[in-house]
Parts: structure tokens; C-alpha cells; sequence
């Protein structure tokens, strides 16, 4: 069984000029200590559907349909009590924004202890010394120093490894993080990624990793998943995905992205373009859901959305001309 | 030898803040100390580095957005840091700007034909209402946009196409040098590559000069002609791309090239991650600023500040390791 078991997710937002279909029907697996990356553009998804898994999404306006099974229970059955004791403590999550997540007027000693007291009924003391240890653990100097300080008197690294220790203090099976290094600088971004992958080995956490960078996908991810306009298009490991990406919008992605070292290799000097923008989605759209931007649809793609379908072994994409291998009977 | 277009010399800005719990206590940011560099016609320079490296006020102080410190600003063989604004204004029309936020930088209240309008009446580029007509379709055609936009508010754009109005509206004065500051910064992946495409084959046609400041070092490679590396208020190594993508000569430029995570999976690579994080400019490190997070820092780096000088031809770079014998240079090994 896995870990996480996602069916035909649905998270629709009612809204004042029609229904947002932020995620239309994604379902996805996450084993036992896996690397999941779900990355995407802004508007893709990609969020919604990580919020959804921890039932952060406002009803209403909002409303999750399908089953989020979670080591067999639908988390999506389960009782707002029952949920509280989940968050935080069999599935932890990491937001981009680490000022706006910690809460400025608390110390850090006090939001690490917090979670640790809520889940785990240990006393102050013993709360105290078990921050410590994970301030220790994800690599912030003077851990005892710090836990009487404000957010604000960290810097914005520091401020994620803090974001980092809260979510792992009460020893996770599943760590969803949220664009945790788009705020950084590259430098502490790399401290960061470093921080994660070593902590990856240590606690054994599964992680899903939402980013829409597909240089940190191809360092810290085993398996990826693509998502555009609400719609999962592809999924498949990591090292086939970047060396035979099969959707033609995962392909327009990768030509999109400009490579260090390209002006060392060649004259590559035009960027692929993907033309056009992100169909809305408030209207419902009958066919493939990038269409509109495929340099290679035609009509069947505008009438009828291509199932998700194996296209080689291990390798999902969700397009009617995409190659198909041949497959082991 | 033709001057260049601009050059910028010993270019400080220094901010005054309040500090300590009252406000009483008085402090000074310094966050640019001391920046020289040229740009020619035609060329484009990068500026690039982490936040709060200065690159950003290096920018406003050339549009005069902010007033400088020190040092001066000269364009086309004319000091403009110290003109009153009316004797500005002829060089304001030669120097403009496309900011990274598409949404808050374009006046919501005005239609995209009078944001486009407004530089070419200001500056009394048309002669007739007929030419300022012909003039905004004839910008939305260089940017990509149909005609039709001009009847539109900005709302009704996404983030790329407003940044293309950003765009029409910076070159609607027909300047001579654009600044864009972080100006593909805000796109998703897609939609950034179509805007550096079209900011790559702008500055082609119509040669203009660009002073491109970003901290995206992919991105940099791949618009830009030459690239300044700044830390902390200063230029720490200053090259022609190739030269510094193939062999960068400032420990801090190798170690954030090493840091960008390059989307080949299991692709080796030998990454420098820097301990700490970026020292506060109020107070500044003596000596070499980088000295303490260079892994090779040694005695000197942490008295003396080293200068920007040449290394090989024109590249420059700031680093007292370079005139250490050959077989005791760390950086021989790394570049």
C-alpha cells in the first residue's frame, strides 16, 4: 500500500463570475519515503492540490471532491479534530514565504515547542530540549540562543531551517513543501536543498516537492509529476522524464529554460517560445487542456481530452500523439 | 577612442537609517561603495547578484531615482549626477527603465494608448495626433501586442503581456539605454522565455544599450554581453560572458555559479556551498568583504580590501589570491 493515495482529486472554487476548476480530476501515488516533485506554472495546481491534501482549503468558497487516502484512511472523511491531529504531525508542510508562516510575535523556542507539546504530550522541559536538538539538526549555530528569538531576527535562511525544524519536530511520514527556496538567494538555496536531502536520509520522511524550477527537480526529486491547468499531463522518474519528456508542453518547459553554461556549448541564442497563456479555468474545456498553445493539435485534440495513459514503462502522459513504446505484455 | 555610453566611476550611495529601539541611534547603510563600470552602444551589461548586493541601486542611482553619494554618472560624455532636473530632462528621455513588477508599474487608471502616449508627448516626440497614433500601434507591433491593446486597461492583460507594455512604454522615449531591473524576474517559465526572447532581438534591432540587473545567472548568460558580479555594495569580478561563464576568477562568482541547480538529473557536479549568510551592510566586513565566507580566505583578505583590477585581458576581479605564486593558488585548481 502506498503511503498516499490520491483519487481523482477535484478542488473547485465557486467564485462570483463561474466555478475555478483550480484541480480537475489529479490522482497520484507517494511511497513510503519517496521524492515526489509536481511541477508546474503559476495557476497549474500545484498548490491547490498540496493544501488539499491537508484540508487547508477554505469551504466555501472551496470544495475538495475524490479521496486523499492517506495509509488507507480518507482524509477527507475524517473529522476537522481528527485532521488537527494529522497536520503537523503524520504530514507536515513547508510554505514559501518563512516570514509570513512563523508567527512574528512568538519566539522560536515557543512555535517549535508548540507543535511538539500539541502532538506528542511532552512537558516543557523535555519540549525545550528536544527544539534544541532539531534546531541543532538542521544546522542553525548557537541552538539554544536562538530559541529565545524573534522571526524577524533571523535571516531569511535561517528563517526556513526554522520552518524546516517545526515541520519535522514531531517525526513525519510525509513533509509537502511548498516552493520552500523560491524566496532565497541562490547560495542559501543551495544550503537549503543540501539541508533537505541530508535530512531526507536521517528522518526518511517521503516529501512531496512543489517548485516550478526544473534544476532543483532534477537534484532533489525521484519522480515527477507535471501538472498544467488543473490537470496532471505527465508523470514519470525523474532521469526518463528529463531525457524523453513525452507531453509537448513538458517539452516546450524544457526549451523554455534557459541552461547555464549555453553560451559555452554552442550559439544558442533563442529560447523556445511556448506562445500564448494559460487557458482560463473557469470555463470548461472539452479537449486537451493545452491545445490552445500545442504547436502539433488538431481537431481530435480540441474535441477530446486525452486520457493518461503509459507511454513507455513507469511513464504516464496524457496526449493522443505522444509515441507509445512498446510495452511488456 | 569613442567614449563610452555611460560610464559610471566610483558610484556610492549611502543610506541613512535610524536604529536602536528609540530611533535615536543614527547608522548608515552602505549599499553601493565604490562601482565602476562602462557600457557601450549597443551592449548589454548584467548586473547580477544576491539581494541586497546593491545591484537594484546601482540602477535607480544611473535614473537618477536616487541621488548619489559619490562618484559620477556619465552618459555619452556628459556628468548627469549633478544636473538640476530641469537640465535633466533632455537625458531622462534617453535613459529608461522596465521594473520587475508588471502590475504595480503600470498605471491602472490610464488605457495602454496613454501609457504609451504619455513619454512621447512629454519628450514632444510627434508632431500631430495622427504621428502619436501611428506611433503607439507602431510600439505595439515592436513588442508583440495586436493593435487593438491600445483601447485596453491594464487589468485586462497577463503578467507577459503587460510586461510587454512595460516595455513599449520604456522605448516609446527612443532611449539610448534601458535599465531593467529584474524585468523577467516575475514571469512564470514559459511566458519568460517569450520576453527574453523579445528583449534579446529589441536590443538587436533597434542596438540599444542595456544594463540588464538580475540575479537569475542563466538567464544573464544568455541576454547579456558582458556581466558584473556584485557583493555587498561592490563589484567583485567584471568579465565578458564566455570569460566569466568558462572561468570565473572571484570565489564568490564560482561559488554562485556552482549553486544553481542545473536540470540534469545525476549530473555530477562539484558545488561550493558558502557557510553563513550575507553580512550586513551596515557594517560591512573590513578588508575583503567576502573574506568571511571565501573558503579560501587567508591573512590579507581580512586587513586589506583588494582592488578590482585585470587578471587576464579584460577580465577583472577582485581577489588578493591572484597575486599569490602560481602553485599556491586554491583557484587554479577550481577555475
Amino acid at each position: 500500500m502506498p503511503l498516499l493515495e490520491i483519487n481523482n482529486l477535484q478542488t473547485h472554487f465557486r467564485t462570483p463570475d463561474g466555478v475555478n476548476r483550480a484541480v480537475d480530476g489529479v490522482s497520484f501515488q507517494v511511497g513510503e519515503g519517496e521524492t515526489l516533485a509536481v511541477v508546474g506554472e503559476s495557476g497549474c495546481g500545484k498548490s491547490v492540490t498540496a493544501n488539499s491534501i491537508l484540508r487547508l482549503i477554505p469551504e466555501p468558497p472551496g470544495k475538495i471532491a475524490g479521496s486523499i487516502r492517506f495509509r488507507g484512511v480518507d482524509l477527507l472523511n475524517l473529522s476537522d479534530k481528527e485532521m488537527r491531529r494529522v497536520r503537523g504531525n503524520d504530514i507536515s508542510m513547508i510554505f514559501q514565504e518563512p516570514m509570513t508562516s512563523l508567527n512574528p510575535v512568538l519566539t522560536v523556542g515557543r512555535q517549535l515547542g508548540e507543535t511538539l507539546r500539541l502532538h506528542q504530550r511532552v512537558s516543557r522541559r523535555q519540549a525545550d530540549a528536544r527544539a534544541v536538538e532539531m534546531l541543532r539538526l538542521v544546522g542553525i549555530p548557537e541552538a539554544k540562543r536562538r530559541l529565545g528569538e524573534y522571526p524577524h531576527q533571523l535571516s531569511g535562511g535561517m528563517r526556513q531551517r526554522v520552518m524546516i525544524a517545526i515541520a519535522l519536530s514531531c517525526r513525519p511520514k510525509l513533509l509537502i513543501a511548498d516552493e520552500p527556496t523560491t524566496a532565497l538567494d541562490v547560495t542559501i538555496q543551495a544550503q537549503i536543498l543540501d539541508l533537505m536531502k541530508d535530512l531526507k536520509s536521517k528522518v526518511g520522511a517521503a516529501i512531496i516537492l512543489i517548485t516550478h524550477d526544473l534544476g532543483i527537480v532534477a537534484e532533489v526529486a525521484e519522480r515527477v509529476m507535471v501538472m498544467y491547468a488543473g490537470r496532471k499531463v505527465e508523470e514519470a522518474p525523474v532521469a526518463k522524464l528529463f531525457r524523453t519528456p513525452r507531453h509537448p508542453y513538458t517539452q516546450g518547459l524544457f526549451g523554455a529554460v534557459p541552461k547555464l553554461g549555453s553560451s559555452l556549448t554552442g550559439n544558442a541564442t533563442k529560447l523556445a517560445e511556448i506562445p500564448g497563456v494559460v487557458p482560463s479555468l473557469k470555463q470548461r474545456i472539452p479537449g486537451c487542456v493545452f491545445a490552445t498553445r500545442c504547436a502539433s493539435a488538431t481537431d481530435l485534440c480540441r474535441q477530446s481530452a486525452p486520457a493518461l495513459e503509459l507511454k513507455a514503462p513507469d511513464h504516464m502522459a496524457a496526449c493522443h500523439y505522444a509515441p507509445k513504446e512498446a510495452l511488456a505484455a | 577612442m569613442k567614449s563610452p555610453l555611460l560610464e559610471v566611476s566610483d558610484l556610492k550611495k549611502h543610506f541613512f537609517v535610524h536604529s536602536g529601539l528609540l530611533g535615536t541611534g543614527a547608522a548608515t547603510v552602505y549599499a553601493v561603495d565604490g562601482v565602476s563600470f562602462a557600457i557601450d552602444r549597443a551592449e548589454t551589461l548584467a548586473l547580477v547578484g544576491e539581494s541586497g548586493c546593491g545591484k537594484s541601486t546601482v540602477g535607480r542611482c544611473i535614473l537618477r531615482l536616487f541621488e548619489i553619494t559619490a562618484g559620477q554618472v556619465v552618459l555619452d560624455g556628459k556628468r548627469i549626477d549633478d544636473l538640476s532636473a530641469g537640465a535633466l530632462r533632455p537625458f531622462r528621455r534617453r535613459v529608461q527603465v522596465v521594473f520587475q513588477d508588471p502590475f504595480s508599474s503600470l498605471n491602472p487608471r490610464l488605457r495602454v494608448r496613454d501609457i504609451l502616449a504619455e513619454p512621447i508627448r512629454n519628450f514632444r516626440l510627434a508632431k500631430s495626433r495622427a504621428e502619436l497614433a501611428t506611433r503607439v500601434d507602431r510600439l505595439l507591433d515592436v513588442v508583440r501586442l495586436p493593435r487593438d491593446a491600445a483601447k485596453r486597461w491594464p487589468h485586462e492583460f497577463s503578467g507577459g503581456q503587460r510586461q510587454r507594455i512595460g516595455i513599449a512604454r520604456a522605448l516609446a522615449a527612443e532611449p539610448d539605454l534601458i535599465v531593467c531591473d529584474e524585468a523577467v524576474s516575475a514571469l512564470d517559465v514559459s511566458v519568460k522565455a517569450q520576453i527574453v526572447n523579445l528583449l534579446y532581438d529589441l536590443q538587436q534591432e533597434l542596438g540599444l544599450a542595456m544594463l540588464f540587473i538580475s540575479h537569475d545567472l542563466a538567464i544573464v548568460e544568455h541576454m547579456t554581453h558582458r556581466v558584473a558580479v556584485m557583493y555587498l555594495g561592490k563589484i567583485v569580478e567584471l568579465a565578458p560572458k564566455r570569460a566569466l561563464f568558462a572561468g570565473p576568477k572571484h570565489p564568490y562568482t564560482q561559488a554562485l555559479l556552482s549553486a544553481v541547480p542545473v536540470p540534469e538529473p545525476g549530473a555530477a557536479r562539484e558545488r561550493i556551498i558558502l557557510k553563513g549568510d550575507v553580512p550586513s551592510p551596515i557594517n560591512p566586513p573590513k578588508g575583503c568583504r567576502f573574506h568571511t565566507r571565501c573558503p579560501y580566505a587567508f591573512e590579507r583578505c581580512r586587513g586589506e580590501e583588494p582592488a578590482l583590477r585585470p587578471t587576464a585581458g579584460d577580465h577583472l576581479a577582485a581577489c588578493h589570491l591572484h597575486d599569490l605564486p602560481a602553485a599556491q593558488k586554491p583557484l587554479a585548481a577550481a577555475a
